[in-house]
């Protein structure tokens, strides 16, 4: 380690008019920034999609329910799934992505950053394209607005036969251009973690939330581009005459599930794998102990990378696919739960004979840990493909995938906010409003998500606008609807601590949780070239070995 | 709240309410359905045991390892993994995903591969937004939304297999008590079957959206007797009844645009769009389980489908009172 923790002085900020400011933002290649701006423009669809979500469960409080239309219904749950898939989850992954990955591997930026503002803003147009279809999805048919195709579009909903007007065109416009935006982004991480790691920094050293960013990274180009190929398909099948998905002339419904799919089942590891980084992160430094088995995590991602490639048809069980096929997908799905039982304990293992401090990242990050082993056992239970005959498509998947996204990957970026926050604007999160917000949330996530595996149990199907009264689910949507409202209450508490500490918080300086990474050895914020000198690394854990010159990790590694 | 305790209660108590409306995937009442069951319990307790244990190591580790004013000050060990370790939680998951595997396998198998059996009853289902067109192609039937098949006993079976169409987009079978979903495809035949083992009313719905009403793709299957079965049967074969009394809502029907969508055997009217009214009376309820089959329903039906179901493909037919009374009076003599 040549460079100490180097403070650079609080640069003179001058008094600059606000077109200046926002010209800065807009124009700006700096990785730093252009995270924030991921991040930030996915907060805004997370409350877009969240307010989706709360009209859903308004309409579902009660059987025969008229709050609103089916047409609207479906609107909502088309624009709920793509809104927090495509433009909340990956854009806010991209974003820390963006932000952390050169900080930790001691690079000045990101490989390309004229790429990265390209992707970003490709990303962000695609967003605001989906959201345009509310006002210009009827076109000139006046049918509708706004895809109500459900987020996995199955074929034949999206030809023009059973959707007239252009709220279908939005959706396949909007994720074709937000996959390019993917690909960019990708390929600049790829580019980042392979060619620019500061001295000493080789591949086996780097910390783990860059390995599985890589793995990541990687996955996001072999993923998306069949979906983007799909789109394509798509819209020549519905402007060209062309025939793939068009049953009526020959064409294939299941050939869209299998496109769909390849690209939707890495998805959820496309997700859940930069959340696996940031649980590397946080339980290592709040149990004060290096991560347990770094090269078993590092080789149980990478498995779990190709295996993810091999699962898709799982969610086709029902789609009467032969013995064969539906077996093979059985066992390739629960080949799954190997290298993520190793991660769960390996995280595990971090914590065994640790001084676990109970702050807020690590509160989040132990109710990640939580419901990810009953995500992950559900997921066991939905590999199983005659149970899953039962299960799927019923409330009981909804509740499982939502036990994925919100009990984990949401819990997980919520410890990352609480731990990187303060990296990225120089001041803490309150602790007082953080544990707020930790414990209604997961109160409000336990009484939604528990309560919802049930009426899937009991034969509720998803994607119903209402139900009949005498079907025994009226009860149990009710506690579903009221603890999606404590959510929302918690997300408040969340943004009122977002901006409330932005000014009164408490100064972070460099280095707040005794951390042990190559971020937490710049300034808070950092300056837009990160280090005054470019680091030296000896070790996984570089400012370990500063802070302990008697017994550095460079001594076991 | 009797939702959640029909989850606990053993199939047995649930089979007393031959009635019920309550469809847990955890009271079957035929043969794939209790398989399916069987696996399902046996991947549960597994999970459940993973779950105790690793659910116990976080806790404990929480608890034990937390840190306090004592050692606070000062950092623990710092351990880097164990290969010894890491080898053992490999390897068992290995062996339990090797159970489970063998397990699933084993019933895809016994259900997927199944072989027809001479006296099973052949239905080919047909799915339509938003509604349900059944054909027995063997005994010439066309009926819609409510699936009549015969009880099976051990001595004597008579399975029901189904084949599995779509008009238009997706949809799937799905009625929880009988056996697991099967998509309806377009240009993608499939097939599923089921055994019952009981006699009475099984709900269930379908389960891949569809449009607009999806949620009102209502699936009832009445299992009857064997006596009660032949009976329907019988019932279905005749042609439609020929009532001189409603002579005038016959004129109606005919000769406006019902007949372009609906079919009424023996008459003018083989639309197939719609469902099948020539015993339009022998069902129960009507617009897919929408509504009960009363005639103020199949007045409102008639008049103004979207007050039942809003987004139908059923138009409102936009006929004076007095033609849609005896439209109505008409649709009533088809038993």
């Amino acid at each position: 380690m040549s460079s100490d923790a180097i403070t650079i002085p609080a640069l003179q900020v001058q008094e600059k008019p606000w077109v200046d400011t926002l010209h800065e933002w807009v124009t700006t290649v700096d990785h730093k920034r252009l995270g924030i701006l991921y991040i930030s423009y996915a907060l805004v669809f997370l409350v877009f999609g969240g307010v989706e979500a709360l009209i859903i469960r308004i309409q579902l409080m009660h059987s025969h329910n008229d709050f609103v239309s089916p047409q609207v219904f479906n609107r909502m749950f088309t624009m709920h799934g793509t809104t927090m898939i495509f433009f909340v989850a990956m854009p806010i992954l991209f974003g820390f992505a963006n932000y952390l990955v050169p900080l930790m591997i001691g690079a000045r930026d990101m490989a390309f950053p004229r790429l990265n503002a390209f992707s970003f803003w490709l990303s962000a147009f695609s967003g605001f394209l989906l959201y345009f279809s509310f006002l210009g999805g009827s076109g000139l048919y006046g049918a509708g607005n706004a895809p109500d195709v459900g987020w996995w579009s199955y074929a034949p909903l999206t030809a023009r036969a059973f959707s007239p007007g252009h709220s279908s065109d939005y959706w396949t416009l909007a994720l074709l251009a937000s996959g390019f935006g993917s690909i960019g982004t990708a390929i600049n991480i790829l580019a980042t973690i392979l060619c620019l790691r500061c001295p000493g920094m080789k591949l086996n050293r780097m910390p783990l939330l860059a390995w599985l960013n890589l793995v990541m990274a990687g996955m996001v180009l072999i993923a998306i581009t069949p979906l983007s190929a799909a789109q394509i398909m798509l819209l020549i099948d519905r402007y060209l005459g062309g025939h793939f998905f068009d049953a009526q002339a020959g064409g294939s419904a299941v050939l869209w599930m299998h496109f769909f799919w390849i690209f939707g089942h890495p998805e959820v590891y496309i997700l859940i794998i930069p959340c696996f980084a940031f649980m590397s992160e946080v339980v290592p430094v709040f149990s004060r102990k290096p991560i347990f088995g770094y090269p078993v995590m590092v080789a149980a991602t990478v498995s779990l990378g190709f295996v993810s490639l091999s699962v898709w048809a799982h969610h086709m069980f029902t789609v009467g696919m032969n013995s064969y096929a539906n077996s093979f997908f059985a066992i390739t799905s629960m080949v799954v739960g190997i290298p993520t039982g190793i991660k769960i304990f390996n995280w595990i293992g971090t914590m065994w004979g640790g001084r676990i401090q109970l702050k807020t990242p690590m509160l989040f990050s132990i109710g990640f840990l939580f419901q990810f082993l009953i995500a992950g056992l559900t997921g066991i239970m939905l590999a199983a493909a005659p149970f899953d005959w039962q299960l799927s498509l019923s409330y009981f998947v909804v509740a499982h995938f939502h036990y994925v996204i919100v009990g984990g990957i949401l819990f997980a970026l919520f410890a990352a906010f609480y731990y990187w926050y303060p990296k990225m604007t120089g001041r803490m999160l309150s602790e007082r409003l953080g544990k707020w917000h930790f414990w209604l949330f997961l109160i409000g996530f336990h009484m939604t998500f528990d309560v919802m595996h049930i009426p899937g149990l009991l034969g509720m199907p998803r994607r119903i606008y209402t139900y009949e009264p005498d079907r025994g689910w009226d009860t149990l949507n009710l506690i579903v609807s009221i603890g999606a409202f404590i959510q929302g209450v918690a997300i408040l508490v969340f943004v009122w601590n977002l901006i409330s500490s932005y000014f009164n918080g408490a100064n972070a300086g460099n280095d707040p949780w005794d951390a042990w990474t190559l971020e937490w050895s710049t300034s808070s914020p950092p300056p837009p070239y990160n280090f005054a000198t470019i680091p030296v690394v000896a070790s996984r854990r570089p400012l370990w070995d500063l802070k302990h010159p008697e017994d550095p990790d460079s001594l076991y590694e | 709240m009797f939702a959640l305790w029909s989850l606990l209660l053993p199939p047995q108590v649930l089979a007393e309410h031959s009635r019920s409306p309550i469809t847990s995937i955890f009271a079957p009442e035929s043969t794939p359905a209790k398989s399916i069951v069987n696996l399902s319990v046996f991947v549960l307790i597994i999970t459940g045991i993973i779950f105790a244990v690793v659910c116990t190591l976080l806790v404990y580790s929480i608890s034990k390892f937390r840190a306090n004013s004592a050692n606070a000050d000062r950092e623990p060990a710092q351990v880097y993994g164990s290969n010894q370790i890491e080898m053992a939680w490999t390897i068992i998951p290995v062996l339990i995903v090797v159970v489970l595997f063998l397990a699933t396998a084993r019933v895809i198998h016994a259900i997927q591969d199944a072989l027809e059996p001479a006296g099973a009853i052949e239905v080919t289902a047909i799915g339509h937004q938003y509604w349900w067109e059944f054909r027995y192609p063997k005994l010439g039937i066309v009926t819609a939304n409510e699936l009549h098949i015969p009880v099976t006993d051990r001595s004597h079976p008579t399975p029901t297999f189904l084949q599995l169409l779509s008009a238009d987009t997706d949809h799937s079978f799905w009625v929880p008590e009988l056996a697991g979903k099967t998509d309806l495809i377009p240009n993608h035949l499939n097939r599923m079957w089921m055994d019952p083992h009981r006699t009475g009313i099984f709900l269930g719905q379908c389960a891949q959206y569809c449009g607009t009403q999806h949620a009102k793709m209502l699936l009832r299957i009445s299992v009857d007797t064997p006596q009660d079965f032949e009976a329907w049967v019988r019932g279905q074969q005749q042609p439609a009844v020929q009532d001189p009394s409603v002579t005038t809502g016959r004129r109606v029907f005919e000769h406006t645009a019902c007949i372009n969508c609906h079919t009424v055997s023996g008459t003018p009217a083989d639309g197939r769009f719609g469902p099948d009214l020539t015993h339009l009376m022998s069902r129960t309820t009507i617009a897919a389980g929408a509504a009960e089959n009363t005639p103020e329903n199949l007045r409102l039906w008639i008049q103004a489908p979207g007050k039942i179901k809003p987004g139908s493909l059923m138009p409102a037919m936009k006929l004076s009172d007095a033609d849609l009374d005896t439209v109505v009076h008409y649709m009533r003599t088809l038993r």
